[in-house]
């Protein structure tokens, strides 16, 4: 059974801007956002039927929801991030102290390589991308391929729009690949067109590219996605899936939707 | 002075494109590169590597590219310092002492690469710490305790860039063939040879042409063909012997060169004495300089040479007569009155002589073309060899190329 990592939104607002999405005078309606969080924590448990683990929020740390960013797992092994800006590294030491509660093997990159976990490493069995330039350093991947042996392709993200891979690069169970191509180079979308066939990459339009359509949670044949994304769960839908949509526009304002929400533990 | 950094590309670089942007970016953005080494992951998850040497036509430029790399994963190789050690004694390289080639040379000093003055083949680095500059030395000048560059790091070797003139010396080939026809070869020369006679005039550095010849010039009856290149000031320094200045003079004294009457063809009652006689008449009188200007020596090479005023180097060998005055019999003596000539040199002609064409080709940088002409292909053909893009290699007659240069460049015999 899939367990995945979040956070309660019990302090989560806009307290700094670190991203486009992100405006101080865009207050976070924290009603409204507990609410979406919940539903979609119900969604997960009960449609999806997958396994929460609950970290304990901490004040002053609004985007610790945001555990996408905890760092990265595979199997046994655990690697906390190194985040690119100062208002998110202090959240460094409680995502590592949470992988250590429980057991994982720690492994640690240097300070100073910044690597902002599952958010810019994502992939199928056999074989991951790595989203570089906006806030994970190149260099972390390479480290991270030897440590785990997988081959990470890394690409570039050249519209800081999509700061992170996974808003706009989701690989499905299926081996299909949800993405918006315009986050990325020539040669970023060379190498996808290169290693996924035709039939198998779903281009999300802008629009709902815009809604973070790509920041889905998938398993299985459960798809959990921001609502209101008609074109991607169409396209979806034809390739079998189930969709979840939930609203979860409160934490857009962040920059950020389902799939920043959680971390996938195994 | 080009710009370079060797950078390190590692991970998946192939697959994903990565090596290929990075490769792009630095031609997109003017400079160049060389891929040193790729090695490729055997299997998918294994990473490949690339060492590629960025090159830039400034430091600028080439901090500008470095940074346009970076955040692709180009890491600047770990560099250090080149390894000095102190001479153990005059004239005694350390062990392990770097040995040059005739291609310009960077030594990294305090973290900062400086460039090898007066880079020649086969000499040792002399590094000045305190006033940060390197400098070849020959092995006959080194001092007890100069710090010698030994070992191969913190060095690096400048490959020659194609030359921009279009012409024989930008084929960047050093065949060397009896077969090919001249003509042209000659007139790219004399193209040069103005270029750079209008250069000298405006004291533009690198400017001066370099002539290194032998007897044969004498003759074969090139003599009045040099003395009006020089007389143009085509020619700004001769490297010769002592044979070649004493059958010079030998013509305008008795009107033969080693016997031979000059314009006759042939042999004269007593001839063999001739070049002795004019040594002797020039030792007489204590140097070529003063029998030119006092007027017992009124034509020919040497008369063109003072008249010029061209620097003159005569290296003597074992084998010489007399010598005249001014030859060096001191052969270390005579390499470094010869190594001191040719810094400002912009182009050579080695004409006619095995010994001073070798000895001139080892002491020229692999950036100054040069003109080997020989009736024997083996003289061109070790020239050509010792790597130099500019070296072309005329298989002819010293007095064919030389008549045929100075017809080029309007002579009227």
């Amino acid at each position: 059974m899939s367990r995945l990592l979040v956070c309660p939104p019990d302090y989560f607002g806009i307290e700094y801007e670190i991203n486009p999405w992100m405006r101080r005078s865009n207050a976070v309606d924290s009603d409204r956002a507990v609410r979406q969080w919940h539903q979609l924590m119900l969604v997960l448990e009960q449609d999806v039927g997958v396994v929460l683990e609950r970290m304990q929020p901490i004040p002053g740390l609004p985007d610790l929801v945001f555990t996408a960013n905890a760092g990265v797992v595979m199997g046994c092994k655990a690697v906390p991030s190194r985040f690119r800006y100062v208002e998110r590294q202090k959240e460094e030491a409680y995502f590592e102290a949470w992988f250590r509660a429980q057991g994982y093997d720690v492994l640690t990159l240097e300070k100073g390589l910044v690597f902002e976990g599952a958010g810019d490493l994502l992939g199928f069995s056999d074989g991951w991308f790595g989203g570089y330039r906006q806030r994970s350093d190149i260099r972390a991947f390479s480290i991270l391929s030897e440590w785990f042996t997988k081959e990470i392709l890394p690409l570039e993200l050249v519209d800081s729009r999509f700061y992170h891979l996974d808003t706009c690069f989701c690989p499905l169970s299926g081996g299909e690949l949800l993405y918006y191509p315009a986050a990325f180079d020539r040669y970023g979308r060379a190498a996808i067109t290169e290693r996924i066939a035709p039939e198998r990459r779903l281009a999300v339009p802008e629009d709902e590219a815009l809604k973070f359509a790509c920041n889905a949670v998938c398993v299985g044949k459960q798809i959990v996605l921001p609502a209101g994304c008609p074109h991607t769960e169409q396209l979806l839908a034809s390739r079998g899936y189930r969709l979840h949509p939930v609203p979860l526009d409160e934490f857009m304002k962040s920059g950020g939707s389902a799939k920043c929400l959680t971390l996938a533990l195994n | 002075m080009q710009d370079q950094e060797t950078v390190i590309l590692q991970g998946h670089i192939i697959d994903s494109l990565i090596l290929a942007k990075v490769l792009d970016t630095i031609l997109m953005l003017g400079g160049t590169f060389d891929l040193q080494d790729v090695q490729i992951g055997k299997t998918r998850e294994e990473p490949s590597r690339a060492r590629i040497v960025v090159r830039a036509s400034s430091a600028k430029l080439l901090g500008d590219i470095l940074h346009a790399i970076q955040p692709h994963g180009a890491t600047v190789e770990n560099e250090r310092d080149c390894r000095l050690t102190e001479a153990p004694a005059d004239g005694i390289f350390p062990d392990e002492f770097y040995a040059t080639t005739h291609l310009s040379t960077q030594v990294r000093v305090n973290a900062q690469w400086l460039e090898v003055e007066g880079i020649e083949m086969d000499l040792g680095i002399r590094v000045d710490q305190a006033r940060l500059t390197a400098r070849t030395v020959p092995m006959g000048e080194v001092k007890r305790g100069d710090l010698i560059v030994t070992g191969r790091e913190g060095v690096r070797v400048i490959p020659l860039q194609r030359p921009r003139d279009r012409d024989v010396f930008s084929f960047m080939e050093s065949q060397v063939s009896a077969e090919r026809p001249h003509g042209h070869i000659i007139g790219d020369i004399a193209k040069r040879l103005v270029q750079l006679r209008a250069g000298f005039r405006e004291g533009k550095v690198g400017s001066k042409v370099l002539l290194a010849g032998g007897p044969a010039i004498v003759h074969a009856g090139g003599r009045e063909a040099l003395a009006w290149l020089i007389d143009e000031e085509f020619i700004h320094v001769l490297f010769c012997g002592n044979a070649l200045p004493a059958h010079d003079m030998e013509v305008d004294l008795y009107g033969t060169s080693l016997g031979y009457g000059h314009v006759a063809g042939r042999v004269v009652p007593h001839g063999h004495e001739h070049h002795l006689r004019t040594i002797n008449r020039i030792r007489a009188i204590g140097s070529i300089e003063a029998a030119v200007k006092s007027g017992v020596v009124k034509t020919g090479i040497m008369a063109a040479c003072v008249r010029r005023g061209v620097q003159v180097v005569m290296a003597g060998t074992i084998r010489d007569d007399g010598p005249l005055p001014g030859v060096i019999t001191d052969s270390v003596e005579a390499q470094a009155a010869m190594r001191a000539a040719i810094p400002d040199i912009g182009l050579a002609l080695l004409v006619a002589s095995t010994l001073h064409a070798v000895a001139t080709g080892n002491l020229l940088p692999a950036t100054i073309p040069s003109v080997c002409v020989d009736i024997n292909p083996a003289v061109p053909t070790k020239l050509a060899d010792r790597g130099s893009f500019q070296a072309v290699g005329l298989v002819m007659d010293a007095a064919s190329f030389l008549r045929e240069l100075a017809r080029e460049l309007d002579w009227k015999p």
